[in-house]
């Protein structure tokens, strides 16, 4: 019973691969060992248990600062967004309680959806300002997350943000998020 | 969209949806860094890529979005009549893909035990980044440099994008430079501030890869006119969970419903002609078409969309579409049944 499956198993792979990807060796010997240097500049990703979190640290008051000189021009002096840029900022209590199923028009903002604090960090390091992506220091990016946490408090305006303290920010909607259940078949979802 | 005949997209007339605009880059210079948890991590030139074995597959992209326009409604509360095919569901677009198989260059690298995740990196202004499941690398995710023929249209991602067969349109990350192997997904801004769909329930679906299977009529449609007597019925169908199994013509509003022609070859997760001949006999009425993949699954009205999510969702909004005909013979869109 076990063979047999492990044969129809086999069998199936290789009806999967009726190209000329089924023949040849399992390794062609292409491409070059890529150097601890190359790696550690492209690798800028963040994760939410905050693997790839820099070396730093950035407050709430220099973030406030930063934000005037590098976001305003797009997101608005207070984060309410000038279109087509999005609104960042905001605890509007009619968009509490995650009312976007019901309510298309509800804004979204970092407060009210956003699942990850470390998204923020991420996503600013690697794409803003959009004029000069790239272009802000690990401090820098710290000081803007924080200012943007505290501003939809989340965190106190008091804050410094470091790796730790990043990783250790809950964002309030966080449990909201389910991963997809479509499947096919009769069932409309 | 309802220009065309057959089912490949010209290459110039891919949609495009840009998260910051289009790079140049020089394929010379371009490499693509395979890195995280695999045995050795890997640079691949352009070069080096062209000469693992290659596939060509015919594959359809489309946009989550797809169909938000037609969604909405005028100030009287109803579709805008005026709404072509390629303004309701023309983020879609089906070519032939050419490029080497993603689990190739992985076994290149050596995929560790754990890896169950792997991020996608673009190279454009942003470095669009977006989270993927291992199994999907080990099915048909393909990394590809061609499009019908010739080198991807930078718009395309050129020189090289991810292509993941029948899954969201911005999982196929473009100017692909960078793949890393990891256990947990990154979370990404793409899968968490966007892309991600409200359920009236108060939850938010996630990761919503594949795409629900969906047809549109883009023949007679808007803004054409036609006469009375015989003539064709025209659409494209599509599923990103494989083939179209059938495709059902109404031309009585619902009412009735008939099996079109599917035109040969009926190819997974790609673009299906299907098409109908009708006699019109010059009073008013609604036309539509309902296409079913192998899964089962019957493309759904508005109203059962509705009521399985909600209001908020409106990525992978696929319901039944309608065109009026009018007794002129002008055709207008009719909205979503």
């Amino acid at each position: 019973m076990h063979r047999a499956f492990v044969v129809g198993v086999a069998l199936a792979v290789a009806a999967c691969r009726m190209d000329n990807t089924a023949k040849g060796p399992s390794r062609y010997a292409l491409g070059r060992a890529a150097t601890a240097a190359e790696v550690a500049e492209r690798d800028v990703d963040v994760s939410p248990d905050g693997a790839g979190l820099p070396a730093g640290r950035g407050t709430v008051a220099q973030g406030a600062a930063l934000y005037v000189a590098q976001c305003a021009s797009c997101h608005g002096a207070n984060g309410e967004g000038i279109p087509p840029y999005p609104k960042l900022i905001g605890r509007d209590p009619a968009a509490e309680g995650f009312p976007f199923g019901k309510d298309p028009r509800a804004a979204r903002t970092i407060g009210n959806y956003w699942p990850y604090a470390t998204t923020v960090f991420d996503y600013v390091r690697r794409a803003m300002p959009q004029p000069a992506p790239g272009s802000l220091t690990d401090d820098q990016v710290y000081a803007i997350t924080a200012y943007l946490l505290a501003a939809n408090r989340i965190i106190p305006m008091t804050a410094t943000l470091d790796s730790a303290s990043l990783a250790a920010v809950k964002m309030p909607y966080a449990n909201r998020f389910v991963r997809d259940d479509r499947r096919g078949g009769k069932e409309v979802r | 969209m309802q220009d065309f005949t057959g089912t490949i997209t010209p290459a110039d007339l891919h949609f495009e949806v840009h998260h910051a605009g289009v790079p140049a880059i020089d394929p010379a210079k371009h490499t693509l860094l395979v890195h995280g948890r695999v045995d050795r991590p890997t640079v691949f030139s352009l070069a080096d890529i062209k000469r693992f074995p290659q596939v060509t597959r015919t594959h359809f992209i489309e946009c989550a979005g797809n169909g938000v326009l037609g969604w909405g409604t005028n100030e009287f509360g109803k579709p805008n009549p005026a709404l072509t095919p390629q303004q309701i569901a023309g983020l879609t677009s089906n070519s032939e893909w050419t490029g080497v198989p993603l689990r190739v260059l992985l076994a290149e690298a050596g995929v560790r035990r754990g890896a169950a995740w792997f991020l996608a990196e673009g190279g454009d202004a942003c470095l669009m980044a977006r989270s993927i499941p291992m199994e999907k690398a080990r099915d048909d995710a393909l990394v590809v440099w061609a499009q019908n023929g010739e080198p991807l249209r930078p718009e395309q991602g050129f020189p090289l994008r991810l292509l993941l067969p029948g899954w969201e349109g911005s999982t196929n990350v473009k100017w692909l430079r960078r793949i890393e192997l990891g256990t947990q997904p990154w979370m990404t801004r793409w899968e968490t501030a966007t892309y991600t769909d409200p359920l009236a329930n108060g939850t938010a679906r996630q990761f919503a890869f594949e795409m629900d299977a969906r047809s549109i009529i883009t023949s007679p449609s808007h803004p054409q006119t036609i006469e009375r007597g015989w003539r064709q019925i025209s659409g494209l169908a599509w599923t990103g969970r494989g083939k179209i199994t059938r495709v059902d013509v109404s031309t009585d509003g619902g009412r009735t419903w008939v099996t079109a022609v599917l035109q040969d070859p009926v190819l997974s997760k790609a673009h299906t002609r299907f098409t109908h001949m009708w006699e019109w006999d010059g009073r008013e009425t609604i036309i539509m078409s309902r296409a079913v993949d192998e899964t089962g699954y019957v493309q759904p009205t508005r109203a059962q969309l509705i009521e399985a999510r909600g209001i908020g969702t409106l990525y992978h909004y696929n319901p039944i579409y309608g065109w009026r005909v009018m007794p002129n013979g002008r055709v207008f869109f009719y909205g979503a049944t």
